[in-house]
């Protein structure tokens, strides 16, 4: 470590906070079969952390991530986070906790991520490991028929994860930790550990194209900006090209998934030059293959929306109102409203519907955005 | 590792079988059955009951240090406990499974405290 490093001080920091980490964690779960190769990719994650708030390091942390892990330490990261991602715990925890033990994020940094107390953060973690050592939950990888829906679980959490940092991207989250970033961090991980998997490969190509326009989501006031709005010049082609060559591999393994569809939605805006120029045809037949895979109403929402730039406002209106008892507490699902019939002229209409999704919005950035289309 | 898993019902489920006759009661809990017979074989389960309604049930609790004795069960809820097993698996996960192919309604999956 300190070889990697050059640096003493932080190496020492690093490997001590890796330490209490272990020491916490091991006497409830058990020493790992390999304790050295553990403690240093703890080490190792907290040494990255460290030195990604000094951009001068950035050459040593490419060095960091790319050193070889040894076969027992692959083994008892992702034993981690599948322990952490343990459908027995409720999933703010499983969040919380995957961000502790593989991310290396301090629980003062997880209450802050979720807007949360950090004594509140503290007990709910408390509370989830005593629950792991009590009940006995396994330290283990799931297998067989096991596998698939507990990797889901753990992909749901990862999303959840990047969302969460996603759309608080904003003026006040100066102070936050990137969420986004980790929670793309910690997917490339898993498919470092588990390779192969096409919706692991989905999921890194749908938070790469979302993060490719992070620098058009917002102006220089801090005010979120819509896709339709954006100035597409700010998008990241590189990373953009970047997560089209991932959903690529991932369709490659021929089984698609409701992240790869997701992602592929993304990569046919992210490769639209203006928005007057979007395949819409080719984003609905996306949605209905979602559809077929997961049909949920916020899935119908999404593909209405679509609709009314293929067959126009009304025939997405009707779709839209046919969801108005599964996502009556939803404000995108007001707000969605609100802009279909904007389109159609019905002006006081849209008003009420934005009211309604300004009362249940609790997103700063997404706040103002509805009190700017108020007033405006 | 040992687990308590809760068979839960409700009190309308317990309602209609008051209402049918013995073979309608045996041919609706027949999953049931060939669940215990099932996990029974494996040497999981180390013991268990099928309960009689909440109609039967007693409370008995304390006030001011004297016992006192009401009818009915000690939560006034739409749940009620229908019966238990005890079972002894490998870890949380069998366990896991065992409470997910139950056919009969929800269970609660309580760990034991070990000695």
């Amino acid at each position: 470590m300190v070889r990697i490093l050059g640096n003493f001080d932080v190496a020492e920091e690093v490997v001590q906070d890796s330490l209490v980490t272990a020491l916490d964690k091991w006497p409830q779960q058990g020493i790992p079969d390999n304790p050295g190769a553990w403690l240093m990719t703890t080490a190792r994650r907290r040494a990255i952390d460290l030195l990604r708030r000094e951009r001068k390091w950035s050459e040593k942390v490419a060095l960091l991530e790319h050193a070889n892990m040894s076969e027992g330490e692959t083994d008892d990261r992702l034993r981690l986070i599948f322990t952490c991602c343990h459908p027995a715990l409720a999933q703010d925890v499983q969040v919380a906790l995957t961000l502790r033990a593989v991310a290396g994020f301090t629980t003062s940094e997880i209450a802050a991520a979720f807007l949360v107390a950090e004594p509140a953060m503290a007990q709910r973690i408390v509370r989830a490991k005593r629950k792991i050592v009590a009940a006995q939950i396994p330290y283990r990888v799931p297998e067989g028929d096991e596998l698939a829906p507990r990797l889901d679980a753990v992909l749901a959490v990862l999303y959840l994860m990047f969302n969460e940092g996603y759309l608080s991207r904003g003026p006040q989250s100066g102070m936050r930790r990137d969420l986004a970033e980790d929670a793309l961090w910690l997917s490339r991980l898993l498919d470092s550990l588990m390779p192969g998997q096409p919706e692991i490969l989905g999921l890194i190509a749908l938070m790469r194209l979302n993060l490719a326009r992070s620098a058009a989501r917002f102006d220089a006031a801090g005010e979120l900006i819509l896709l339709a709005d954006q100035d597409r010049r700010l998008w990241d082609a590189q990373k953009i090209a970047d997560g089209v060559a991932t959903l690529e591999r991932a369709a490659l393994e021929g089984r698609p998934g409701p992240y790869q569809l997701q992602a592929a939605i993304a990569a046919v805006h992210a490769e639209a030059r203006t928005w007057e120029r979007t395949d819409w045809r080719q984003i609905v037949l996306l949605y209905d293959a979602l559809l077929q895979l997961s049909d949920t109403p916020v899935v119908r929402l999404n593909r209405a929306v679509a609709v009314s730039h293929l067959a126009g406002p009304e025939v997405a209106l009707g779709e839209v109102n046919d969801l108005s008892i599964a996502l009556a507490d939803y404000h995108l699902f007001h707000s969605t409203r609100a802009e279909l019939l904007e389109r159609m002229g019905e002006d006081a209409l849209a008003r009420q519907a934005r009211l309604r999704a300004l009362e249940l919005c609790q997103n700063p950035a997404e706040r103002a955005l509805l009190m700017r289309r108020l007033s405006g | 590792m040992k687990y308590v898993l809760l068979f839960v019902g409700t009190r309308d489920d317990q309602d209609r079988w008051d209402q049918m006759t013995p073979e309608q009661i045996q041919a609706s809990m027949g999953g049931a059955g060939k669940w215990f017979e099932k996990y029974g074989q494996s040497g999981k389960i180390t013991g268990g009951e099928q309960l009689q309604g909440y109609k039967t049930v007693t409370t008995v609790r304390s006030e001011h240090g004297k016992p006192v004795v009401t009818d009915g069960p000690f939560i006034e809820s739409k749940e009620v406990i229908g019966g238990f097993a005890i079972v002894n698996v490998k870890d949380y996960d069998e366990a896991l499974e065992m409470a997910k192919s139950w056919p009969a309604g929800a269970v609660e999956i309580w760990p034991v405290m070990e000695p």
